[in-house]
């Protein structure tokens, strides 16, 4: 496993040159310009602007140049947030959508496990069809629905929580945003939970565990469970990539300086360099939760052997 | 300058329910919360562009001219100025009491530093333009002079001399952008482009920068040392990213936000009536318009233009589509433009007081002049930005072209693209006609409007139009010393332009917005422009 591990890692620096490559030509490839706007702009100082961002150089020379600032751990200045460098803006953001991501799919987690297995194991009983109708309804119902009615009965009729705004990081500031952002995932977790853990209660090894005469909470809790977390478990890996690395619907909507909106409104405007520093950001992460997902099927399943 | 809804006077019920919610925090009594659109991209002042970023520049620095409650042009860090005879040299007194937020005084030098930082191409400001009636000053932004070659110049502290290239009477207006604000010498040594941080920026306005944390809010504090600290009546003043218009409306109701950014399009009319003392709405100096290519045919035939823009029912649009109160337009430059002295009356094509009758009648002869009939229709290309009212405005005006003209004799082809696309499309003149718009909020002289459709704009004139009639009358204005002539060569020009219709005016824009009703000191403005160092609460 450790041999396995260490491959895996030595892949990392070609696959994140490969995404970074490309993202940067795809980038360039898109019409538009992060100089671009409706504004009368004279060539002369539209000039000096390129010449300011060295977009004025030819494309394989500003590729080199960013290479070799990257390497030097420096992402640039971005073209939208100009005092701002791509650094400093992720790692100003990143605290708080890891903030709200990390605790929304943590409960979502476990809530969903719960709900999933209860489900389960009370198959086509009222409690699993009202369990399952209100997982439904959670997937149903997107974040830009969801949050606008949250705060508006929450902030606007009740006034217990703020409608937005960040507060410096006081928690009711986050609660609201947590519950939007977990909903769906409570609600996907449970129906993914539910269907494996149908299964795996079919299976031989529960089966059999049955057989021996062991009590049913101990056949769950130690056979059926582990087996049933498999399709969870990779689902989460991507997942919580997706979620710590920020919302876009959910930052806009409850104004939450994460850096969620940084890939949407980047792409939108054309800022190559915020839009490079997220996606190699991004990619880091993604790549970082997928080996401990795999590495997390070795300890769950024990059918599976790396190396 | 119409105000289109007047604060009410009373305050109804809504207001005491509000009142609650206030109640629970004693803070909204000292702070100021306003909603500002988008987050700031810099606080630099000579690179800043947006909207956003003026309202809080606005309230950090000080121009040598500033804005009254009104938005009407006052002494700012000048105490007083004088046009030479000839119109060319003005010459500001400085006041003797003006600060930096460290006591260090401002002086003359300050401003001299701040303009040549504005022109200088390493600064590579997008405002650079703004300084180009000021001697030198196009040549140094296009590296052919030397920055201490701008027609700045301070001889003492407090006297500082602006020499220009042509007379420009609306030059003290111009004054007041952000982009003439000074910037503090020292600081901007030796701290770089960080200057602009908490706890780095030193500014001389009403407030100073205490918080900045991106996508999240900009806190200023009152300024101690600004000359009229004793007048500022707020001492903090909260400036929030809105970005979701909707949500900006929860947030007030919620009473987080004394004042929002603006309001969703389709929640204009219902709080209009359901937030009667809340409710603001303010023509603002802008025109939405469509800009038509007119190297291109079918647009190059002036009956084709023509008949289009008759055949338009504006009112229609203003009242059912996008229902803000804005104004239907039948001129370029929005009305209320001056120079700061002489009003520029406002211009309007022929058509305007046809009744629709008349004007369908007239755009058909027009059509069928041009060629166009049910076997051989006019197709026209409607290209607008991803954005539900250009959207909907694109399937109005195809409606009634078709109701007008009849038979299918101009089809219309709505096409829908990304914003960068579209700047992309528009900038090149790949497109057939497009939706645009255009809004003067830096100041309200009529050249900001009538400039852009010169046929030396370049990506500006994204009609490609070029008349030269019109660039005559325009550089004669610019050369002109009287004042009122100048307003009329302007008002002749953009009567050439509207009888040949490069763009086709629809409305004129209108700024909607929440406003606590205990919150006084401010009068809504063309410019839309709103110091928080005027402002109080009752």
């Amino acid at each position: 496993m450790i041999r396995y591990t260490y491959l895996r890692l030595a892949w990392f620096v070609p696959t994140l040159f490969v995404i970074i490559t490309l993202s940067f030509f795809l980038m360039r490839v898109v019409p538009g310009s992060p100089l671009a706007t409706e504004e009368n702009l004279p060539a002369a100082i539209r000039a000096n602007l390129m010449a300011a961002y060295h977009l004025d150089r030819p494309l394989w020379e500003q590729y080199l140049r960013y290479m070799g600032n990257i390497l030097r751990g420096d992402f640039g200045p971005s073209f939208q947030y100009n005092d701002y460098t791509v650094t400093e803006l992720i790692w100003l953001g990143f605290p708080a959508s890891m903030q709200i991501g990390g605790i929304a799919i943590l409960a979502a987690s476990v809530i969903g496990v719960m709900l999933g297995t209860v489900a389960a194991l009370r198959q086509n009983s009222w409690l699993d069809h009202s369990i399952m109708a209100g997982a439904m309804t959670g997937i149903t119902i997107p974040n830009f629905v969801m949050a606008p009615l949250l705060t508006l009965l929450f902030a606007v009729v009740l006034g217990w929580l703020p409608a937005g705004g960040w507060g410096r990081g006081a928690w009711a500031n986050k609660v609201l945003p947590i519950v939007a952002l977990a909903l769906p995932q409570i609600a996907y977790i449970a129906r993914l939970t539910r269907g494996s853990m149908i299964e795996v209660l079919r299976s031989n090894h529960v089966r059999t565990a049955r057989a021996k005469g062991m009590p049913e909470t101990i056949v769950v809790a130690r056979h059926a469970v582990r087996g049933a977390m498999l399709p969870v478990v990779s689902y989460l890996g991507p997942a919580i990539a997706g979620i710590v690395t920020g919302s876009v619907v959910i930052e806009r909507i409850f104004g939450l300086p994460g850096i969620g909106r940084y890939f949407v409104e980047g792409a939108l405007n054309r800022d190559y360099t915020l839009v490079m520093g997220v996606v190699i950001f991004y990619a880091v992460i993604i790549i970082v939760m997928n080996l401990i997902v795999d590495l997390l099927y070795a300890v769950l399943d024990p059918k599976v052997r790396l190396g | 300058m119409t105000t289109i809804f007047r604060r009410g006077l009373t305050r109804a019920l809504m207001a005491a329910t509000f009142a609650t919610v206030l109640a629970g925090s004693a803070a909204a009594q000292t702070v100021l919360n306003r909603g500002n659109g988008a987050e700031p991209q810099t606080l630099d002042p000579q690179r800043a562009t947006g909207v956003p970023e003026s309202n809080i520049l606005r309230d950090l620095f000080e121009t040598l001219t500033t804005n009254a409650v009104d938005g009407k042009t006052v002494p700012g860090a000048a105490e007083s100025w004088t046009f030479s005879g000839d119109g060319l040299t003005l010459t500001f007194r400085m006041r003797a009491d003006g600060k930096w937020s460290n006591a260090d005084p401002v002086t003359a030098e300050d401003f001299v530093f701040a303009f040549r930082r504005l022109v200088d191409p390493q600064t590579a400001s997008r405002f650079a333009w703004l300084a180009k009636p000021i001697v030198n000053a196009d040549a140094i932004t296009k590296g052919q002079k030397p920055v201490d070659q701008l027609g700045v110049s301070a001889p003492d502290a407090r006297t500082l001399v602006v020499r220009l290239e042509s007379p420009t009477p609306y030059i003290v207006d111009a004054l007041k952008h952000n982009a003439f604000a000074p910037v503090h010498r020292p600081t901007l040594q030796q701290h770089g482009q960080q200057f602009t941080r908490p706890g780095n920026l030193v500014t001389n306005g009403a407030y100073r920068l205490t918080e900045w944390v991106p996508q999240s809010h900009v806190r200023l504090e009152k300024n101690a040392n600004f000359h009229d600290a004793a007048g500022v009546r707020i001492p903090t003043v909260m400036h929030f990213p809105t970005v979701d218009r909707a949500q900006e409306v929860t947030r007030y109701r919620a009473g987080e936000l004394d004042w929002t950014y603006e309001l969703p399009v389709d929640q204009i009319q219902p709080l209009a009536q359901s937030m009667k003392d809340h409710f603001s709405n303010e023509l603002y100096f802008g025109t939405y318009y469509l800009t038509l290519q007119v190297q291109k045919a079918p647009y190059s035939d002036p009956r084709v233009r023509a008949a289009l823009a008759m055949a338009i029912d504006r009112k229609t649009i203003v009242e059912q589509i996008t229902r803000g109160g804005e104004i239907p337009a039948y001129s370029w430059v929005p009305p209320g433009a001056n120079d700061g002295a002489v009003a520029y009356d406002l211009q309007v094509a022929d058509f305007k007081d046809w009744p629709m009758q008349r004007r369908v009648a007239e755009a058909r002869k027009l059509i069928a002049d041009a060629g166009f009939t049910a076997r051989n229709p006019l197709k026209v290309e409607f290209l607008f930005n991803t954005n539900d009212t250009h959207r909907r405005i694109g399937i109005g005006l195809a409606s009634m072209w078709e109701e007008a003209f009849g038979n299918g004799v101009v089809q219309t082809e709505l096409r829908n693209v990304e914003w960068q696309v579209y700047l992309d499309s528009t900038a090149r003149g790949e497109f057939g006609m497009a939706r645009a718009g255009w809004i003067g909020a830096t100041f309200p002289d009529a050249s900001y409007f009538l400039e852009k459709f010169k046929g030396d704009a370049g990506e500006a004139n994204t009609s490609k139009w070029a008349n030269p009639e019109y660039d005559r009358l325009l550089e004669a204005a610019m050369r002109e010393p009287n004042p009122q002539k100048r307003q009329d060569m302007m008002e002749q020009a953009e009567q050439v332009m509207l009888k040949d219709m490069p763009i086709i005016p629809i409305y004129h824009y209108t700024r909607a917005r929440l406003i606590r009703p205990t919150l006084t000191g401010w009068v809504r403005n063309p410019q839309d422009v709103a110091p928080s160092r005027y402002m109080v609460f009752k």
